[in-house]
């Protein structure tokens, strides 16, 4: 791999593939950042697209994360959906002090939805920037909004913090297990022909943080 | 959103000077004339170019659409506004002035017409030797870094903003009309350069349909300088649309608001524009090679030449704002301007440092109507060498970025990644080194290859403000060199802190700076003695041998 090292022969690579959507500056750059580097940087504004890779290892396979993180900027649009061809799974980021930025997120699902049957893909709904609770503008408890329109919609949902480091390795590990739950029987092929098949990842954690 | 480009460039499209600077390759001159043919002065690549010809300003000046090109100067005199606008537009610009910088100005501008179509030095027009006093010119460079404001306006021909460099939204729209009002003076010239001149200020106005991009500077530019940094910025708008998407846009809704599509990109811009003031690059539009023993410099290109894919038309590695390896598409050449928008792009976002990125991009001169698909990304966290794949198919990324680990690999076989990283440490020489003491600094460029060397800036240019005075000084020699109507070939400048003497020849641009002691004669046999100095360092300053896939 282009880590430099080797997983050992007897012991599968699966390649596991997470896109993150949502409004510029909502912090999916910063999420992503956080959870291959563990580090936060105030500023990191991505051009087109960024693509970063996490090996994970395991007792009896390796997983291959490929983590898509997009710009979001209208001019790249067109080039979007190319992103989230083949993709396991995907966060859709709102920032938690910007209620316009869920209205986007809720937006991307449509696409999604559009582009993705049912179980095809694993859908997760991050607030993030929980840090700024102070600042927050979307309510963590209320019928429309957050937590309950992704119960409604039966996505994942967490509140995230890339810069304190608040569940930001649990988001990603609770959509890859859940992913191996609705996909145990199926392997999808990309372009190079790499099949993926499921993988029990770390336990699942607690989807809804005290406020 | 336009097709991908194939590599190539069709004979229509615009930019000039499509033929590869590689013309006529005779003896390598030990100690470099005047007479001295392009092709053989010191850096002039041994197997042809690697970038194409540019003629500087021409270059940058010459339509997208070719049309106004062909006009004659007088066509467009013909144009020029009337008294009774330019009236208007001495009111309109005491307003504007007023709003920028919150007091009246008295305003005995002179007014100047563009100075467009004529921008080639005319050779009957130069003046072989001149003297400049820097008494007489004390106040234009001492003034060049204190005053260092320049506002940028871009907005679209129906007047709705696009981009400004410092004014917020609000200071803006108040300012377009005022901005509009001038432009409509454009109107009857739809690639035409203006300028005002007003106590202190100059107003430079480059439409570039269906854009207009507005430079009102306090810097002691000429006209035709700041117009070519506002080109750059119109390139810099359509490396991330395209010229082809720009139109169709403006060709559906006159009235579009731009920054929709351009939001996130302004620190781009920004970016630029802070480059500009800083880099000698732009203003020589030529490009910085890494110093680098050619034995490796060869290694590392012929490491990205074998690390290929189909779809590839170029590879650069870079270090900084300095060129380490170049490797392209047979016949498939790039313009410095572009590369210098990539240099832009990279060094605008520390987040290429993370991860790999793949993002569509156009390089205007190249071919203003199509993206390619960069992958761009650092070879190693504590190294700064970036690498950039450009790529005509977007679905290639896994393709190119097992190029990247290619690559890495070949270097690592090559034994040669000791050797960058010793390079890396010092990514510039000193001036020392040449061995003549009263020099302080150079900029030397092969105009054959594009390429130009240029030591650290040391003693007494250390702090922020003495280094831009003296980007300033070569700014003014420079623009004095180029122009349009009375091109000097040698300039020697004499001021209290600093002797400077620029010599222009076909094949090469020569600006030393050195001591105030030093005197002509003095300053003459040093040039003999750097030439001679380059022509012997000139492998490890330039490449010599640019290689294809
Ligand atoms: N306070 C706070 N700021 C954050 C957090 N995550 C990101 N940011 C900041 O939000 C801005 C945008 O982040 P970025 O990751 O570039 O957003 P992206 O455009 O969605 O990729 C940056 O200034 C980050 O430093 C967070 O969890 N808390
Ligand atoms: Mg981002």
């Amino acid at each position: 791999g282009d880590q430099g090292h080797e997983p050992p022969r007897h012991c599968p690579t699966y390649i596991y593939k997470v896109v993150l959507l949502g409004s510029t500056a909502v912090g999916k750059s910063s999420l992503a950042y956080r959870y291959v580097k563990n580090d936060f940087q105030e500023s990191l504004p991505t051009v087109g697209c960024s693509f970063f890779t996490k090996i994970i290892r395991m007792e009896s396979a390796t997983v291959k994360l490929e983590i898509w993180d997009t710009a979001g900027q209208e001019k790249y649009h067109s080039v979007c959906h190319l992103y989230y061809r083949g993709a396991h799974a995907a966060l859709l980021v709102y920032d938690i002090t910007n209620k316009e930025t869920l209205g986007r997120a809720k937006q991307w699902l449509k696409e999604l939805e559009k582009e993705f049957l049912h179980d095809e893909i694993v859908i997760a709904l991050v607030g993030n920037k929980m840090d700024l609770a102070e600042e927050r503008e979307v309510p963590l408890f209320s019928s429309q909004e957050g937590e309950e329109f992704a119960r409604s919609r039966s996505l994942l949902f967490a509140e995230t913090s890339a810069k304190s480091n608040h569940q930001v390795k649990d988001v990603f590990m609770a959509v890859g297990k859940t992913w191996g739950k609705h996909e145990a029987s199926q392997a999808w092929t990309g372009p190079l022909g790499r099949g993926c098949c499921p993988v029990a990842l770390l336990p699942p954690s607690p989807s809804a943080p005290a406020a | 959103m336009a097709a991908d480009v194939q590599a190539g460039r069709g004979g229509e499209e615009p930019g000039g000077g499509l033929a590869p600077g590689d013309g006529q390759h005779g003896e390598r001159a030990d100690s470099p004339t005047p007479g001295l043919a392009q092709g053989t002065e010191p850096g002039a690549g041994q197997e042809g170019a690697m970038f194409v010809h540019t003629r500087s300003y021409e270059d940058l000046t010459s339509p997208e659409d070719g049309g106004a090109a062909a006009r004659s100067p007088e066509e467009r005199r013909g144009e020029a506004a009337g008294p009774s606008s330019m009236e208007q537009i001495s009111k309109d610009f005491s307003e504007l002035s007023t709003q920028l910088t919150g007091m009246a100005l008295d305003l005995e501008e002179e007014m100047r017409p563009g100075k467009e179509g004529k921008l080639e030095p005319a050779p009957q027009a130069a003046r072989h030797d001149s003297v400049l006093s820097g008494k007489e010119e004390e106040d234009v460079t001492m003034d060049a870094w204190r005053m260092h404001r320049k506002h940028v306006f871009v907005l679209s021909e129906a007047g709705k903003p696009v981009y400004s460099r410092y004014g917020s939204e609000e200071a803006l729209s108040s300012t377009m009309g005022v901005m509009m009002a001038l432009v409509s003076f454009l109107e009857a010239d739809k690639n035409a350069i203006r300028s005002i001149h007003a106590d202190g200020y100059k107003v430079v106005f480059v439409r570039r349909s269906p854009l207009v991009l507005v430079a009102v500077a306090r810097t002691r530019q000429s006209e035709q300088e700041i117009a070519h940094e506002l080109l750059y910025i119109y390139y810099q708008i359509l490396s991330l649309l395209t010229w082809t998407q720009l139109n169709h846009i403006f060709q559906q809704k006159q009235n579009y608001d731009l920054r929709r599509l351009l939001a996130g990109s302004e620190r781009i811009t920004d970016n630029l524009l802070d480059l500009m003031a800083h880099d000698p690059s732009f203003l020589m539009g030529a490009v910085r090679c890494l110093p680098l023993a050619a034995s490796v410099r060869d290694a590392v290109s012929t490491s990205l030449q074998q690390a290929k894919a189909k779809s590839l038309v170029f590879s650069i590695l870079l270090s900084g704002n300095q060129l380490v390896s170049l490797v392209r598409k047979k016949d498939q050449f790039l313009h410095p301007i572009d590369l210098h928008l990539l240099f832009n792009l990279i060094s605008s976002s520390s987040s290429f440092r993370e991860g790999e990125a793949w993002t569509p991009i156009c390089l205007p001169k190249f071919n203003s109507s199509g993206f390619f698909h960069a992958h761009i990304s650092y070879l190693e966290q504590e190294m700064d060498l970036c690498l950039l794949l450009v790529s005509t198919d977007r679905e290639d990324f896994f393709t190119v970025s097992d190029c990247k680990r290619r690559f890495q690999e070949r270097l690592r076989r090559r034994g040669v990644h000791h050797a960058l990283q010793e390079a890396l440490r010092t990514p510039f020489y000193s001036v020392a080194q040449v061995g003549i003491p009263d020099l302080r600094h150079f900029i030397y460029k092969s105009k054959s290859s594009g390429l130009f060397t240029s030591p650290e800036i040391e003693a007494p240019y250390v702090r922020e403000e003495e280094k831009e005075r003296l980007l300033g000084l070569y700014q003014y020699l420079h623009s004095r060199a180029h122009n349009s109507s009375r091109p000097l070939k040698n300039i020697y400048f004499t001021g209290p802190r600093e002797n400077l003497l620029a010599w222009v020849t076909s094949a090469f641009e020569l600006y030393i700076c050195y001591s105030p002691l030093g005197t002509k004669a003095g300053a003459i046999s040093a040039v003999n003695k750097l030439m001679k100095w380059i022509r012997k360092e000139e492998d490890r300053l330039f490449i010599l041998t640019p290689q294809t896939y």
